[in-house]
């Protein structure tokens, strides 16, 4: 495949991650839109994000101002070298910056300086594995700051939370943070979260669970009661649609888990917002994707 | 409900939390570095007596030698809570649009002032940047970079939702006992 063929695919995956919401995220929020109460805040903000939804593709231009970090998953055959794939990501990145698909989104820490094209040290995220087959997968998603500075991160035994090592623990752990990111994480939300890891893999396999589609179902019984459980009482909390009260708190709640060691005890929350952008597709050799891992 | 500029006093102390109001008028962008800059003593490069602050970092491009806004949804204000109040007071601002609300301080400078906190809708940026229909200027744009410049939009209907008024009001605060209250109840019926 020629590097132009590959960053052309690239570009498209980050225009439609940008500008379009998957069917899945757009049937939850259109449910929440119908049980919200008319004429209230709740229903008017909904009604809102819908228009923009349907704006936004028809624009083909950010969902949000705040395209976010951008975090690129990449499963590589053995005709693709991770070097050639990151060249043809960065450019796509800096030339979908230049349209307007991306806000310039890079600043150095020590300096306050933007880059400009959202590349610098460590952006665009990476991870990197081999394919299954002979296709590259690559996945997207957009996390916008907002909902990224609500994340958290609890280590239990948590006195504050009364949170012990066990699930009850890690549930009165999921309910504050839903409960903490009330107005600032532009709810209804979704939750990623992973139980167990150490303070970087659990953050990272949060962020992982993400890629799933919301209608799912955990594999693990136990943690698919708990998903339930967390879907039903989070949005008990009231806390509705941007926080101005309402039914439509949260609209998924997605939990993996990974070993530990026994001295410590990680509960890693992502927090996504409404606008939950994330895409992928499957490219042949040929050049052609054939398929795209969400429907639009 | 429409709010059109100019924005006077008696504008905004008429408007109450839960009101839907449209604003049309000039509004500066300001988000981190320009409320950094302003309350260490940086001169305002705009007047901004009456005026309204939205706390958006835009997508905004140069196309055919015009400024055109790409995105202009809402940034998180509290981060703006240490700066705000002291802004209100001492530039006579009517208005602060952001989304999630903002704390004690700015709630107590808004009634003093007589200033509202508008809630735009978070990630609403192609439904708000229709109601840009003129970029009137961008100042501090080689210091701070694009989204953290104060760019000057002239709106037309722009939405938003009063959740903080110039009475002492805050359906952020109402929420916050709410979802307590609801959050120790759940606890103990798990």
């Amino acid at each position: 495949m020629e590097s132009r063929t590959l960053q052309k695919n690239l570009l498209e995956l980050i225009r439609r991650t940008s500008a379009e919401l998957p069917a899945d995220v757009v049937r939850a929020i259109e449910k929440g839109w119908r049980k919200e109460a008319p004429g209230s805040n709740a229903q008017y903000a909904l009604k809102v994000v819908l228009d923009n939804i349907k704006l936004a593709k028809a624009k083909s231009l950010p969902i949000c101002q705040d395209t976010g970090t951008i975090i690129c998953y990449a499963e590589l055959p053995s005709w693709l070298p991770q070097a050639t794939f990151t060249r043809a990501f960065d450019a796509a990145v800096a030339k979908a910056t230049a349209i307007g698909y991306l806000r310039q989104n890079s600043v150095d820490s020590l300096t306050g300086k933007n880059s400009g094209n959202n590349l610098g040290p460590g952006s665009p995220v990476y991870h990197f594995a081999p394919a299954k087959g002979r296709g590259l997968t690559a996945r997207l998603i957009l996390k916008g700051g907002g909902c990224e500075n609500v994340g958290i991160q609890y280590s239990l035994p948590d006195g504050r939370v009364g949170a012990g090592r066990d699930l009850a623990g890690v549930r009165l752990c999921l309910l504050d943070a839903v409960h903490q990111a009330q107005g600032k994480g532009c709810g209804p939300g979704v939750l990623g979260v992973c139980i167990g890891g150490d303070r970087g893999s659990g953050y990272v396999a949060s962020k992982e669970e993400l890629f799933r589609a919301l209608d799912d179902r955990n594999a693990d019984p136990r943690l698919a009661k708990l998903e339930q459980q967390i879907m039903k009482e989070a949005n008990e909390l009231g806390i509705g649609p941007m926080g101005f009260g309402g039914a439509t708190t949260l609209i998924g709640c997605k939990i993996a888990h990974r070993n530990r060691l026994p001295a410590s005890f990680f509960v890693s929350v992502s927090y996504m917002c409404w606008a939950y952008r994330r895409n992928g597709f499957v490219l042949g050799e040929s050049g052609r994707i054939s398929r795209w891992l969400y429907d639009s | 409900m429409l709010l059109e500029a100019p924005f006077t006093e008696e504008k905004i102390r008429v408007l109450k939390v839960g009101d839907m109001v449209e604003i049309t008028g000039v509004v500066f962008t300001g988000r981190d570095a320009v409320h950094k800059y302003l309350h260490d003593g940086g001169k305002p490069p705009v007047d901004l007596t009456d005026g309204i602050i939205y706390h958006c970092g835009p997508v905004v491009v140069q196309e055919g030698g015009k400024w055109v806004v790409k995105a202009a949804g809402p940034t998180t204000s509290i981060r703006e809570e240490p700066y705000q109040g002291d802004l209100i007071r001492k530039y006579r601002l009517r208005g602060v649009i952001g989304k999630g609300g903002m704390g004690a301080k700015t709630l107590a400078a808004c009634r003093e002032s007589g200033a509202v906190y508008l809630h735009a809708i978070g990630g609403a940026a192609q439904v708000l940047a229709d109601t840009v229909t003129a970029v009137e200027g961008v100042h501090l744009m080689e210091k701070f970079g694009s989204p953290e410049a104060i760019w000057v939009f002239r709106v037309l209907k722009f939405p938003a939702v009063v959740t903080m008024d110039a009475h002492g009001n805050s359906l952020h605060a109402k929420v916050l006992a709410e979802s307590e209250a609801a959050l120790q109840r759940i606890r103990q019926g798990g």
